[in-house]
């Protein structure tokens, strides 16, 4: 386990087990910093599942994760709250804003549940998003683009070491299809570390990997090709087995300074 | 941002507060109006039972007759016209004799008739003021605590016709016996609340008027007012000396020393009824026997029944000793009324915690139905970081403001409602009592608390998995 310094998420052989069901079987996935994942995978598959384990909103039934060099391994929910609090920026196919605070305040909300508030700072966030002039604006006053829009602003303001979208575009249009995605490029591009599911190739092709799932195993991971190899990886240490990570270790460097998003 | 969220989920979702501060207003305006009823009833009540009040009222023989008929006119109408009018009624005994004459002077009550009515009325309808003292010498004496006789009128200021009753307010007598005894009205009526002094026989120009006499005259302490038997005609003039509120329909009526109300009803060194305050032993069978038939008594069990302070033995011998009159108990009456308000409070105790039950279990399903609704809202915060009790707090705080704010509005309509309640029941207004509001704070607190218990583990319960997937 030498490498898991260079590895911002390892997930180590999980199940999840519902009883007869088994949402997640055997499923490991190392991801380094700066990384954009894509999983994808047929409904039902366990993305949503492994999204809630990685994102502390849920714990595995067997196997370990390790987030940022930090075990998961039998942490209490509150334990696992302060961790998600610090680390973790999550969007929802479905938004969830809180309907009676204005945009601006939905994201306070995340710093005042992080740390302090600061309305200078989340009116920033805003603006990066393009949406100062909706500030005041109740979400049932936005359109669902600037909804995710806001989504997105909130996922960010704490400078999350993981950003976490479970079909973040399952429910706009093209056009805001194209806008979230930039951002995500944007926040790419400064080294922030993505992991999206979704069931669109299009937006799976903006990442530069795909993960997919199929009966709560990985089928295919495009880093690897195969999925006998990431016992490979396990034993071997993670090391460029790709050509197409050259973008990607250009960015490295960065991110280790950062040592978050934005 | 907690005051930020706090406002936004209170300004923003006004029809779900508003419900829950409808039905804690409710409840508490239910609650605030019988405590307050049952409260302020209560202490008149049980003021005219401690202090021990009037329990024999003396009256003539000939009006006791048709002294119930009477007293339910006088309580039927407003300007109680027990005064000129029973005197000019006095005559209708005879009068049925003379259907005519009854009518007439029952029609022309007020003042000329009785003037004519004969020595025989007035000996049947009236006790002579000079015998009274005769109550100190039964073989009780020492039990009767105070008496007061009365003599009334239906006056009028101006236009406005308004009761006078003459009364002893301390009356210094000197028994033949050689006992010094004072008595009067401000012993008997310990419970009256007065602004000013109690009334004074030996200044008979002041009266004690009554708080709604003085409001329909526009009288104030000090002020001199006259009045007279017909309306504008020549009277006394009198100076107000002091107001009183008794609680009841005393309120309505003016209070003089006996002299002058005399003078001016023609009736020198007469009066209608006595009221007699004794301390008496609580009635038992034997009581009960000799009081529904004397004769029933053997000698031995006479005897006995006369030697003991029974209400109903001492009523007899001032029978006894004043054979122009008859002697009613009213303590039972009291005592029944007593026993009712006991009662009556009970049940308002229990209609008060069945409405604060009901409005703990509407508030319970408001509360849930609002946690419920808001299940994706809560998950999300605990995905943010939220801790259980940090969302329970501003749960929590949201339903307290909402409830105290429906709180005061349900206590305000709740004064409204036993004001309401307390003149068409009881005809009185009913005192404002500031232990009701602690006591409607804690209702709020414990209806709004027990009634978010249940939300508030569904709460803590939640998994924010279970809600951001909309599964
Ligand atoms: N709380 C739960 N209790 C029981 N079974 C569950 C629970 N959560 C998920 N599952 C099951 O686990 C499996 C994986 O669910 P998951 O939501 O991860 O799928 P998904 O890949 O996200 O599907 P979709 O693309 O439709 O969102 C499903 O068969 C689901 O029924
Ligand atoms: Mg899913």
């Amino acid at each position: 386990m030498s490498q898991q310094s260079s590895n911002i998420l390892e997930i180590v052989d999980i199940s999840k087990i519902y009883g007869p069901v088994k949402a997640l079987q055997n499923v490991s996935l190392y991801v380094r910093p700066g990384e954009w994942l894509a999983i994808m995978g047929p409904s039902g598959s366990g993305k949503t599942t492994l999204m809630n384990i990685i994102g502390c909103l849920d714990s595995p039934s067997l196997g370990r994760v390790v987030l940022d060099g930090l075990s998961l391994d039998s942490l209490s929910a509150a334990e696992l709250t302060t961790i998600r609090r610090e680390s973790i920026g999550l969007i929802f196919q479905q938004f969830h804003l809180i309907s009676y605070l204005t945009a601006l305040e939905n994201v306070m909300v995340a710093q005042y549940y992080h740390s302090l508030v600061d309305e200078k700072e989340a009116l920033e966030a805003l603006e990066q998003v393009g949406l100062a002039d909706r500030a005041k604006h109740l979400p049932r006053q936005l359109s669902g683009g600037e909804q995710q829009r806001v989504c997105i602003a909130r996922a960010l303001i704490n400078h999350p070491k993981l950003l976490l979208a479970d079909e973040p575009t399952g429910n706009l249009d093209e056009t805001n299809e194209g806008l979230v995605m930039d951002i995500l490029h944007s926040l790419h591009r400064q080294g922030g570390t993505i992991i999206v599911v979704t069931h669109s190739p299009e937006v799976a092709a903006h990442a530069e990997r795909t993960v997919v799932l199929e009966h709560g195993r990985v089928a295919s991971d495009s880093k690897l090709g195969a999925q006998e190899k990431i016992f490979d990886q396990a034993s071997q240490g993670v090391e460029g087995l790709e050509g197409t990570k050259s973008a990607k270790e250009a960015d490295s460097p960065i991110v280790e300074k950062a040592g978050g998003i934005g | 941002m907690f005051f930020k969220m706090l406002l936004g989920a209170l300004s923003r979702q006004k029809r779900k507060h508003l419900m829950i501060a409808f039905t804690v207003g409710l409840g508490v305006s239910l609650a605030t109006a019988m405590l307050g009823v049952m409260f302020d009833v209560g202490d008149k009540v049980n003021q005219e039972l401690k202090s021990y009040g009037a329990n024999l009222s003396v009256i003539p023989k000939g009006a006791s007759i048709l002294s119930d008929l009477y007293r339910f006119q006088d309580e039927g109408q407003t300007n109680g016209e027990s005064g000129s009018a029973g005197t000019s009624r006095a005559g209708s005994p005879i009068g049925a004799n003379d259907p005519s004459g009854s009518s007439a002077s029952s029609s022309s009550s007020s003042s000329a008739g009785s003037n004519q009515a004969g020595a025989a009325d007035v000996a049947n309808n009236f006790i002579p003021e000079s015998e009274l003292y005769k109550i100190k010498m039964i073989f009780w004496a020492y039990n009767i605590v105070d008496f007061a006789p009365y003599l009334s009128i239906d006056g009028f200021v101006g236009e406005t016709s308004v009761p006078l009753t003459g009364t002893w307010f301390n009356k210094h007598l000197s028994l033949p016996t050689g006992d010094e005894v004072d008595t009067g009205m401000t012993g008997l009526k310990s419970w009256w609340v007065l602004d000013g002094p109690p009334g004074d026989d030996s200044e008979p120009n002041e009266v004690l008027v009554g708080k709604e006499a003085a409001q329909k005259l526009n009288l104030t302490k000090g002020s001199q007012f006259t009045i007279s038997l017909k309306p504008g005609g020549e009277g006394m003039t009198f100076t107000v000396k002091t107001i009183f509120e008794s609680g009841g329909e005393d309120d309505g009526k003016i209070f003089a020393s006996l002299a002058p109300v005399q003078e001016l009803a023609d009736r020198k060194g007469l009066v209608q009824r006595v009221e007699v305050s004794a301390l008496t032993t609580p009635e038992n069978e034997l009581a009960r026997r000799a009081a529904q038939n004397p004769g029933s008594l053997t000698r031995l069990e006479w005897d006995t029944w006369y030697c003991t302070a029974y209400i109903s033995s001492i009523a007899y011998q001032i029978e006894e000793i004043l054979p122009m009159v008859r002697v009613k108990a009213i303590l039972r009456v009291a005592q029944s009324e007593g026993a009712i308000l006991e009662k009556t409070q009970l049940m308002i105790i229990l209609l008060t915690v069945l409405t604060l039950i009901c409005s703990a279990l509407a508030i319970s399903n408001l509360v849930t139905a609002n946690v419920m609704e808001r299940s994706v809202e809560i998950g999300l915060m605990k995905a943010l970081g939220a801790t259980g009790l940090g969302i329970s707090v501003l749960v929590l705080s949201e339903i307290l403001i909402a409830s105290f704010v429906g709180g005061l509005a349900g206590y305000l309509v709740g004064l409204a409602l036993s004001q309401l309640i307390g003149l068409s029941v009881f005809g009185s207004h009913v005192a404002i009592k500031l232990v009701v509001i602690p006591i409607g704070v804690l209702m709020v607190l414990l209806v709004s608390l027990l009634g978010s218990l249940p939300a508030l583990r569904a709460l803590l319960r939640l998994k924010p998995t279970e809600v951001l997937h909309g599964r």
